[in-house]
């Protein structure tokens, strides 16, 4: 039988194309789901902009059942941008240090558990922390506090961060809980990131005479720092978008003060927790506009670590 | 380059290092002349483990100063090994272990009172693959200096510039000294290296193949840096290349795997231990004559 | 390290040698030292976290799951938080449900994306404006897609969109980009030469990817997947606008109000009454568990199925 182009062309063209087309429809999905959260989102924030305008930014009071209510978002945003700071400043050493000592310090057959134990940290649903937070730790943190308190806060600067405490439930804890939630991502990208460093570059320090230390600093960070700080970025913005934990802890009272001891609210939190309230339209739209800050923040924060960490995997790579 | 070869006056005549074959055991090191204090290295079977695999033992050596000692033999034969002995780089890697006697100008290198970072600073390394810092050319050579506690601008500038003309790459780079060092050549960026190593002021190289990623034209560069330098320091080079051993050194040892005699494990061992063109005109070993005429490795 | 032999006659070596090898200055040495127990201390306090929670919520946990066993498991919850006792069989449904409700909706979509990016798309403009967005995606917190199912699909359906199905739509939207992400590099494990076998027996792209890249990377692939429902399973903020608040069990996603493991301990941890706080700490158990057993049955499952390919 002769051969002809039909035989040639597959009848099975067909078939291929359906099935390219449903993996790019997968793969649009995403496209589709972040256009829609932020056409939603803005269109039913646009209730609160209409009546509030942009003061809804600049305004600290928020009193939505007052006879006159108002709704101002600035507390929740200074209570947001606090507690990710203090997680930050606390989860950022211990990340680091945990991601060096698990590459450079611990012998190999103690690296599997260590990454082991730096994953079960991240495998807590956010929750439990929240619930060992308001529960266990608060409770215990007030005396801590009131330390802090009497042994600071005569000095400068600290004597205004660390003020008087009345609660456990305070910016702190909040800040303390999100460190925790935070240093797993951090450490495993800080890991990841470190570990890319060549052997060559390690040995090159250390045959010019350095300790462990210099050669850390002189080829690892050197090497490592922009992944690494793509990381911490990422872990920034998952301190601040994390809900649950710091709604249990943060003690949900509108705050804006230099003392880190006292109780605050912040974005995530009173979405969460005044959403079962929110009977009018108006306060509804006003924590959907909070949702939108909180996701606007959050993509800014994410835009840049992305960046920042592809490129420094891009130039990671070309070095080499 | 070697015709003159015996006419170099040699510290310690007293010792010819012929072959070194392994020992028995149980031999006393007593008879060592104590003249070889003029010695740089004097090895005394040093045998490396890497946790229960043996990766060369029976290892008898002597490196006189202001020489270039190659170290050829076959993939696995644990040259290498040897040469990260020298500057206890093996100390970095987990579960090696080194045996016997390795002593620096008279000093047990393995001494518990030895600190191997110190060590480093007397015996520098180049190695395989071009590995400067990803930094500035400047602070690439300045970064064992600035270590030593160096901080004064006008002497790390000294010696940057005195490092990089030893290591024949100041007038390519002069202009350029603030801009990153990966931006360089392959054989520029082992220069570099090289100028890294003379930074520290060390007494000794060691080079583990630092000709190999390069092309010939840098590799030429490289072998005739060498030789300039050899008036300064004492060179130990691993290399591949027969024909590069034969260029450049004043002594030759060559490694070999050979099952152990106990065991059916394979280990490196050094067979010959002899001057260049001896060692390559007349070898004593047949194993030598065989890897030097290409007719194994 | 020293040597084993017995030490031969050394010349003697020059002091001003010796003492140099000795050691490096006080200072470097101190420095190192400090920094290395520094990293050290850093492991000490995230092992002294882990150790607190866990302990604590084991111990309190315990106490209730195994006083009331099996009631624990079989009685609904409660309806006042002030009364005592057990009761999380509605919350097990619930997680239950939603969590394989929007493992349903995630897996299949997330693995279609990830093989268009590795498979079709590879470095094209369209695939790396979605790998960046998959990344940014990622990063969108969790309790902004429950407000956006709750805009977008609970709204428009009243009351009667608060089920197990609108939960699953939320935990589903923050499932995805995980997924996405995980798979693409599983698939970019897979060898090229697999592929062209495949092509150069005459296959089309669809049925390589189906018969032969996706069974390659399926361990992979199935282990990210489980990663994802583990962070689904204990969400909670995406729920609490898209579930309701049920305290009685129900199996059917799409109708009727339903809750969760997670909104029961969030729920029963705000209370003040010691009672519900027992019943949060029981509830943090059982999730704990819960996610373990998932983890554990996608060793063995990813095990088996690496085993089954490679014979």
């Amino acid at each position: 039988m002769a051969l002809t182009i039909s035989d040639l062309r597959s009848k099975r063209q067909v078939g291929d194309r359906v099935f390219r087309s449903a993996t790019l429809a997968g793969g649009a999905a995403i496209l589709l789901i972040l256009a829609l959260i932020a056409y939603t989102i803005t269109n039913k924030s646009t209730l609160i902009f209409r009546t509030a305008g942009l003061d809804f930014f600049t305004e600290k009071r928020w009193a939505p059942s007052a006879d006159k209510p108002v709704f101002g978002a600035l507390s929740f945003i200074f209570g947001t941008a606090v507690t990710a700071t203090i997680a930050i400043v606390l989860a950022v050493p211990v990340s680091l240090g945990l991601a060096l000592f698990t590459t450079q310090v611990a012998p190999k057959w103690l690296k599997k558990p260590l990454v082991a134990l730096t994953d079960m940290v991240a495998v807590v649903p956010s929750v439990v922390f929240g619930l060992w937070g308001i529960i266990y730790l608060a409770p215990k943190l007030i005396g801590f506090f009131k330390n802090m308190h009497n042994w600071f806060g005569d000095w400068p600067i600290l004597g205004s961060l660390f003020g008087k405490a009345s609660a456990g439930r305070t910016f702190m804890t909040a800040g303390l809980i999100l460190a925790v939630m935070i240093t797993p991502i951090i450490t495993s990208i800080a890991r990841e990131v470190i570990e890319t460093t060549p052997q060559t570059d390690c040995d090159g320090a250390l045959a010019l005479g350095a300790t462990r230390w210099e050669m850390i600093t002189g080829a690892v960070i050197p090497h490592s720092a922009g992944g690494t700080v793509g990381g911490v970025m990422l872990g920034l913005g998952r301190a601040m978008g994390e809900t649950i934990a710091a709604a249990l802890v943060i003690g949900s009272s509108p705050t804006i003060t230099a003392n880190l001891f006292s109780a605050g609210d912040s974005l995530p939190s009173v979405i969460a927790f005044q959403w079962g309230e929110a009977t009018s339209a108006e306060k509804r739209s006003a924590l959907i506009a909070m949702g939108l800050t909180l996701f606007v923040l959050t993509l800014l924060v994410n835009f840049a670590a992305t960046a920042v960490v592809s490129r420094a995997m891009r130039r990671m790579q070309g070095a080499s | 380059m070697t015709q003159d070869l015996d006419s170099r006056p040699v510290v310690g005549t007293s010792a010819h290092p012929g072959t070194a074959l392994p020992r028995p055991q149980s031999q006393s090191a007593g008879d060592t002349p104590t003249r070889e204090s003029g010695m740089v290295f004097d090895v005394t079977d040093l045998a490396v483990h890497y946790g229960a695999f043996t990766a060369v033992r029976e290892v008898d050596l002597k490196i006189r100063p202001n020489e270039i000692t190659s170290f050829i033999g076959p993939s696995g034969c644990g040259k290498s090994t040897v040469l990260r002995c020298f500057n206890r780089m093996n100390d970095t890697i987990s579960g090696a272990r080194v045996e016997g006697d390795l002593r620096y100008r008279g000093v047990d290198l393995y001494a518990p009172s030895v600190s191997a970072t110190q060590v480093r600073k007397h015996i520098g390394m180049v190695f395989q693959k071009p590995n400067p810092f990803p930094k500035s050319i400047y602070d690439n050579v300045a970064y064992g200096p600035r270590l030593a506690g160096m901080s004064s601008r006008s002497d790390l500038d000294a010696i940057v510039e005195q490092s990089l003309r030893g290591a024949a790459l100041w007038e390519e780079v002069e202009n350029r000294l603030k801009s990153s060092a990966m931006g360089l050549s392959g054989g520029q960026q082992q220069r570099l290296c090289i100028a890294r190593a003379l930074a520290v002021q060390p007494d000794v190289i060691l080079m583990d193949e630092p000709c190999s990623a390069l092309d010939p034209i840098a590799t030429a560069r490289i072998e005739d840096l060498m030789q300039e330098i050899k008036t300064k320091y004492t060179i130990i080079i691993v290399t591949h290349s027969m024909q590069q051993a034969a260029r450049i050194s004043d002594r030759t040892a060559f490694f070999t795997t050979e099952v152990s005699s106990e065991g059916d494990r394979r280990a490196g061992v050094l067979v010959e231990y002899d001057r260049t063109d001896r060692m390559f005109a007349n070898p004593a070993d047949d194993r030598t004559e065989a890897y030097v005429t290409g007719r194994f490795g | 390290m020293t040597a084993v032999l017995e030490t031969p006659p050394a010349p003697s070596p020059s002091e001003a040698l010796l003492a140099d090898l000795a050691g490096v200055s006080g200072r470097r040495k101190l420095k190192n030292l400090v920094m290395t127990i520094l990293m050290g201390a850093s492991l000490v306090v995230i092992l002294i976290v882990i150790v607190l929670v866990l302990v604590t919520v084991i111990g309190k946990g315990w106490s209730i799951v195994a006083s009331s066993f099996p009631d624990w498991f079989t009685t609904d919850i409660p309806l006042s938080p002030r009364r005592p006792g057990p009761g999380m069989k509605a919350a097990i449904i619930g997680t239950i449900v939603t969590t394989v409700t929007a493992t349903a909706i995630a897996v299949p979509l997330g693995i279609a994306g990830a093989v268009y990016l590795n498979e079709y798309g590879k470095q094209n403009v369209f695939a790396r404006i979605l790998r960046f967005f998959t990344s940014v995606m990622a990063g969108v917190p969790s309790i902004v897609m429950g407000l956006f199912i709750y805009v977008f699909w609970v709204v428009p359906r009243g009351t009667d969109g608060l089920n197990g199905f609108s939960g699953a739509l939320a935990l589903a939207c923050l499932m995805l980009p995980i997924i996405v992400r995980s798979t693409e590099e599983m698939l970019k494990l897979v060898p090229q030469n697999l592929r062209d076998a495949s092509y150069a027996l005459g296959a089309t792209s669809s049925r390589t990817t189906l018969t032969v890249v996706i069974p390659k990377a399926s361990p992979g692939i199935i282990s990210g997947a489980l990663l994802a429902i583990a962070r689904a399973a204990g969400e909670t903020a995406p729920l609490i606008f898209t579930i309701g608040a049920a305290k009685a069990s129900n199996w059917n996603p799409f109708s009727g109000t339903n809750t969760s493991l997670s909104l029961q301990i969030y729920a029963n941890a705000k209370e003040s009454f010691a009672n519900a706080n027992e019943r949060a700490w029981g509830s943090a158990l059982t999730l704990i568990t819960l996610a373990v057993l998932f983890t554990i049955a996608a060793r063995i499952l990813s095990a088996r199925i690496s085993r089954g390919s490679a014979s």
